[in-house]
């Protein structure tokens, strides 16, 4: 066993763990946060997307003791205090970025990470960006709305291929 | 699934590293980034008994202007190479073959020494490094010591690295001014290539006065693309020569054969991508 120390959606944790345990395992059957979730077997799917000290990492391909001494934001810290939607959850919502919505914790984590680095980016760098995330439903076009619509690039998008 | 049990290390000097390493021997794995890593051990295709995590050794980190070369810390991420303003001024190549590498969560973890280490020949950082003749510095307990490029890969995911010494710097000679294209054919996103092409220029006036090209997946090392550097060395910058240049970049290759195409579809995607790679290079793309 290995002690490990991190923050984790801003509360500090510490715990022993196996140093062969996964993050993302660390985080759901440790700490119970599910709303991260595993969606392949080969680190492909992204759909376990979280932030590990400020950038995207895919948890399932990341040891919990790797984090350690870390900052991890999840899906489950993204939301106010009082429950008020992050705005990139809020236009996942209004766009219907979603079907089944097994993809879209890791879609909103990166789509997060992607408009910190380039806030207003064009059809192609969303799509370039949301490259490691895979979704089996919606065929990506209201996932690339929802992402333009949270960087209020929507208008001039539409506006550009009309 | 997960990988079976190991113990974890994670030294936070390279000496301490080296220490472990000596100590646990052939049970030791190395992790650098962990993202060709895990998967293997997540596979149960490798099982070592102990893990040496570089993650905590600072001086592994970063990129250094070292006069006439560029002197890349094993440890910096594919994400931080790529973003950093010396590499895109003084080895365009690599900076661009990084656009194409991966995806941005495995960016962020990943890094250029480990995926060099890793020597997977459908690597995309392997051609540009054996085009620009970077130069690996290894440590071990006797030292360090430098290994050229065309040294470094041995055969597939197998590098002159010895099992008691660690990839720490690699060393890339500076080309300020060179044009630079890196030309990759997938068949699906984030993946890595068929076949895919480093090439980098330097123009004189529409004249073509040096090139150096690296071929990805063309054999079980990365490979030079000698009889097409040579022949476009002094053609002019031209659709037409470079074609006839390009139509040699194949020659003396031993391409794999596997589902996503054979050895002479190889061949053939690889003198279409050379044209294309030397064009773009040439910013005649
Ligand atoms: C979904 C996905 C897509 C990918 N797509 C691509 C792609 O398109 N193109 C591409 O090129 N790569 C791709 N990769 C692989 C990626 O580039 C890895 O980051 C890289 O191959 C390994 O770097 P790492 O730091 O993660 O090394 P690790 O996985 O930690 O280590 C890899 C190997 O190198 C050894 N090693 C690492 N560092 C050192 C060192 N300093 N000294 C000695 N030995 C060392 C380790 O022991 C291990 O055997 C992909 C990976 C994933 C998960
Ligand atoms: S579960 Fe992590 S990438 Fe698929
Ligand atoms: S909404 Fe079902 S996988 Fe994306």
């Amino acid at each position: 066993m290995t002690r490990i120390n991190l923050t984790v959606d801003g509360q500090r944790v510490a715990d022993d763990v196996e140093p062969r345990m996964l993050l993302v395992q660390y985080l759901r059957e440790k700490l119970g946060k599910t709303g991260t979730v595993v969606g392949c077997d080969t680190s492909n799917c992204g759909a376990c997307t979280v932030h590990l000290d400020g950038r995207s990492v895919k948890s399932c391909n990341v040891l919990a003791v790797q984090a350690d001494g870390g900052e991890v934001t999840t899906i489950e810290g993204l939301a106010g205090e009082d429950g008020q939607l992050h705005p990139v959850q809020e236009a996942f919502r209004e766009c219907h970025g979603l079907q089944c919505g097994y993809c879209t914790p890791g879609m909103i984590m990166q789509t997060v990470d992607l408009l910190a680095e380039n806030p207003s980016p064009s059809e192609e760098a969303i799509r370039l960006g949301l490259e490691g995330n895979l979704c089996r439903c919606t065929g990506y076009h209201n996932i690339v709305r929802a992402v333009q619509h949270a960087a209020g690039t929507t208008g001039a998008a539409e506006g550009a291929s009309a | 699934m997960i990988p079976a049990a190991f113990g974890y290390v994670a030294p936070t000097s390279v000496e301490e590293a080296l220490a472990a390493l000596a100590e646990h021997g052939d049970d030791a794995k190395i992790i650098a980034g962990g993202q060709s890593l895990l998967p293997v051990l997540r596979m149960r295709l490798n099982a070592p008994e102990w893990v040496i995590d570089l993650g905590r050794i600072a001086s592994l980190r970063g990129v250094r202007d070292g006069g006439d070369h560029l002197a890349i810390g094993a440890m910096t991420t594919h994400h931080d190479v790529g973003q950093d303003p010396m590499v895109h001024e003084h080895a365009l190549l690599i900076s661009k073959a990084i656009t194409h590498l991966a995806d941005a969560q495995v960016r962020h973890r990943g890094t250029f020494g480990g995926a060099l280490a890793h020597a997977d020949p459908a690597g995309d950082l392997g051609a540009p490094a054996l085009a620009l003749d970077a130069i690996f510095v290894v440590q071990g307990p006797g030292g360090s010591r430098e290994i050229p490029a065309a040294d470094f890969f041995v055969d597939l995911f197998e590098t002159a690295i010895s099992d008691d010494e660690i990839l720490t710097e690699i060393r890339v000679p500076k080309y300020g001014g060179w044009g630079a294209s890196y030309e990759k054919f997938v068949r699906i996103a984030h993946q890595w290539p068929i076949v895919a092409v480093a090439a980098s220029v330097r123009l004189e006036g529409d004249t073509i006065a040096e090139a150096r090209i690296g071929l990805t997946n063309m054999g079980s090392t990365p490979v030079r693309a000698r009889a097409t550097e040579q022949m476009l060395a002094g053609q002019p910058a031209t659709e037409e020569g470079v074609a006839a240049a390009a139509a040699l970049a194949a020659d003396g290759t031993t391409p794999p054969s596997d589902l996503n195409g054979d050895a002479d579809y190889r061949r053939h995607l690889a003198t279409v991508l050379t044209r294309r790679a030397v064009l773009a290079a040439a910013g005649r793309g």
